[in-house]
């Protein structure tokens, strides 16, 4: 226990110190996007992991978070950082909608379902021109020049999320959603209140991913349907994320999130330029196959398969 | 009154074609109780397929059917047998890691394509792709109805095939109960097999039949494997029947949300029904007939 603390607090002074010690841009941007999906995946992991409801369709919050601070500054004419705030808000407010329609489903229709939900709101978003500017999408000016200020806002961001989930798990309430993940109706007849607590998970997931939202609105400065109510590049990625890193379990999602932008952007940049060029353009499809290299070799992600990881590694270094 | 006809007349065509699509996602929905979301990339495969055999060959769309059906046929007992049956015997916290696999097949197709043929848009040009003939004041798209035809053709011999049949009945047996199908003596998962094979060729068919219709791009598939699983939730899941009038009735709201409410609000009709659907008739169509 003592060696995990010591662990942790050099872990979080690496973070801190990140930004000042490494001043590429390029560095930055990636770290500042992977602890956004710590957020996204974290929450995703709540609701699918512990709860046991899991969602293909997350970027209805997440494009709604980013919406809301867009459309803050196009319709309001107010700082899109009042989006961080309500974007969240919002979020739930939709949870609360798709709960009310979804959560009477189980197993894999509310999976389907959840997917339908996030088509009909990238549906929306491009054909209501009115309010969201449809295709041509939303830019705004982002208030800092330098990345720091969205690095520390980024991590604290993940941190509160990795940090509510990690205490809310050891509540009651963390129980109810794992005896709802293992038997709903047997949470049911021991007098949980099975639909309350699967909207609370719901909201909560739906809070933190809408914030999230609203941080890349104001980080990127720049969204549009496609992008944040995308199936395969938001809801799709948070799925591997919980999946890559160990679905229910606290930092796997964390993990995974490192793990996938880094490997995304691996192949993305062609290795960084030293290999040929075509790999860039194959980027997609190695985001495919990841897929199912992960399914079958790795079905309980890096955290939680970690002593079948270290057993592995360790007999081959033995025979070698 | 001949514009509102005339959206019913073009609903019900597309719809038989839907139903095809449908019909081969509910027999897998039936037999493995998964969704296969790669079933419009599928499709997409069987188009590209018939695209080059037209583009190169100068093979008529429609005599591609022989090539496109057994070829996907046999994708799909490829990737039932070494992708998603291992899943089946390995434990994790998660039960829809299947689902998650086809998702994952999806996207390996959709960019094999891409690499292959580039995002370009692709036409197969025949001499009747833009004929038509009248009835009155409604028009009948030719490629349409002929798409129409060999929809009806296949699903009736499909139901041949799976009321007449040993292996129709095994089919129809696991998709029932797989303990009690495997105990009378089946091979549940050689029956997976052969039923993801024919899911995907029914697929097949209906892609090599749109051709003439529709461009042709890697991403086409998305759309159509979305449509696939509406279809399959409104007319009840595992149900072939209820696939086909799911079929239709999708193609004519799609119709008459396309005439009526705006272009952009044709795909998002279907996915209203598939909410009301969820929210008021759960079990689709077909708790209709069998309460």
């Amino acid at each position: 226990m003592r060696k995990r603390s010591i662990a942790f607090i050099i872990l979080g002074v690496i973070f801190l110190l990140f930004p000042l010690v490494i001043h590429s841009g390029y560095y930055q941007h990636l770290v500042i996007i992977a602890l956004m999906w710590v957020v996204i995946g974290s929450s995703w992991n709540l609701l699918a992991g512990y709860t046991g409801l899991v969602s293909f369709g997350h970027a209805i919050f997440f494009g709604t978070g980013a919406y809301t601070a867009g459309v803050f500054v196009t319709k309001l004419g107010i700082s899109a950082w009042w989006g961080m705030m309500f974007g969240g808000i919002v979020s739930m407010v939709i949870g609360l909608a798709v709960g009310w329609i979804c959560l009477r489903l189980r197993g894999p229709y509310f999976a389907l379902a959840t997917l339908a939900g996030g088509e009909i709101f990238r549906l929306i978003a491009i054909n209501w021109e009115g309010l969201t500017e449809g295709m041509v999408g939303i830019l705004i000016i982002q208030t800092f020049r330098s990345k720091i200020p969205y690095y520390y806002i980024a991590l604290a961001l993940a941190f509160l999320c990795v940090y509510v989930i990690y205490s809310l798990m050891k509540t009651k309430w963390g129980y109810y959603f794992l005896s709802i993940r293992e038997d709903q109706d047997a949470a049911e007849s021991l007098g949980i209140n099975t639909t309350l607590y699967r909207n609370v998970s719901l909201l909560i997931s739906a809070f933190f991913t809408g914030m999230a939202g609203a941080f890349y609105m104001n980080y990127m400065a720049f969204i549009d349907p496609e992008v944040v109510y995308s199936l395969h590049y938001i809801s799709i990625m948070a799925i591997l994320v919980g999946i890559v890193g160990g679905v229910a379990t606290i930092f796997g999602p964390a993990v995974g999130a490192f793990v996938m932008v880094g490997v995304q952007e691996i192949f993305r940049s062609a290795f960084f330029g030293v290999a040929p060029k075509w790999i860039s353009q194959a980027h997609a499809l190695v985001f495919g196959l990841l897929v199912i290299f992960v399914i079958v070799f790795l079905a309980n992600g890096i955290v939680g398969d970690w002593s079948k990881i270290k057993r592995t590694v360790f007999r081959i270094r033995e025979s070698a | 009154m001949v514009v509102f006809l005339q959206t019913i007349v073009a609903g019900v065509l597309i719809g038989g074609i839907y139903s095809l699509i449908g019909i081969g996602m509910s027999l897998i929905m039936g037999v493995m109780g998964i969704i296969n979301l790669a079933h419009g990339q599928l499709m997409m495969v069987a188009m590209y397929i018939t695209f080059v055999l037209s583009h190169y060959m100068s093979i008529d769309p429609y005599l591609s059917l022989l090539v496109t059906m057994p070829a996907l046929f046999l994708l799909g007992c490829f990737l039932q047998k070494f992708l998603l049956n291992p899943l089946m015997k390995k434990e994790s916290v998660l039960p829809e890691n299947q689902v998650l696999m086809t998702v994952g097949i999806a996207m390996v197709l959709a960019e094999i394509a891409r690499f292959i043929f580039s995002s370009d848009y692709k036409t197969v040009k025949t001499s009747y792709s833009s004929s038509a003939f009248f009835l009155g004041n409604i028009s009948f798209n030719v490629p349409m109805c002929i798409a129409f035809v060999f929809s009806i053709a296949f699903t009736l011999v499909l139901f041949w095939f799976l009321l007449r049949t040993d292996m129709g009945r095994s089919i129809r047996a696991t998709a029932q109960d797989k303990d009690a199908a495997t105990l009378m003596g089946v091979n549940s998962s050689r029956i997976t097999i052969i039923t993801f094979g024919l899911g995907s060729s029914l697929t097949a068919a209906a892609g090599s039949l749109l051709i003439p219709i529709f461009y042709l791009f890697p991403d086409i598939g998305g759309p159509f494997t979305l449509k696939a699983f509406v279809i399959t939730i409104l007319g009840g899941l595992g149900s072939t029947v209820g696939a086909i009038f799911g079929g239709l009735v999708l193609g004519i709201a799609e119709s008459l949300g396309a005439t009526y409410i705006g272009m952009g609000y044709k795909e998002m009709v279907g996915f209203v029904i598939f909410l009301l659907v969820l929210v008021f008739l759960p079990g689709g169509l077909k708790r209709l007939t069998k309460v």
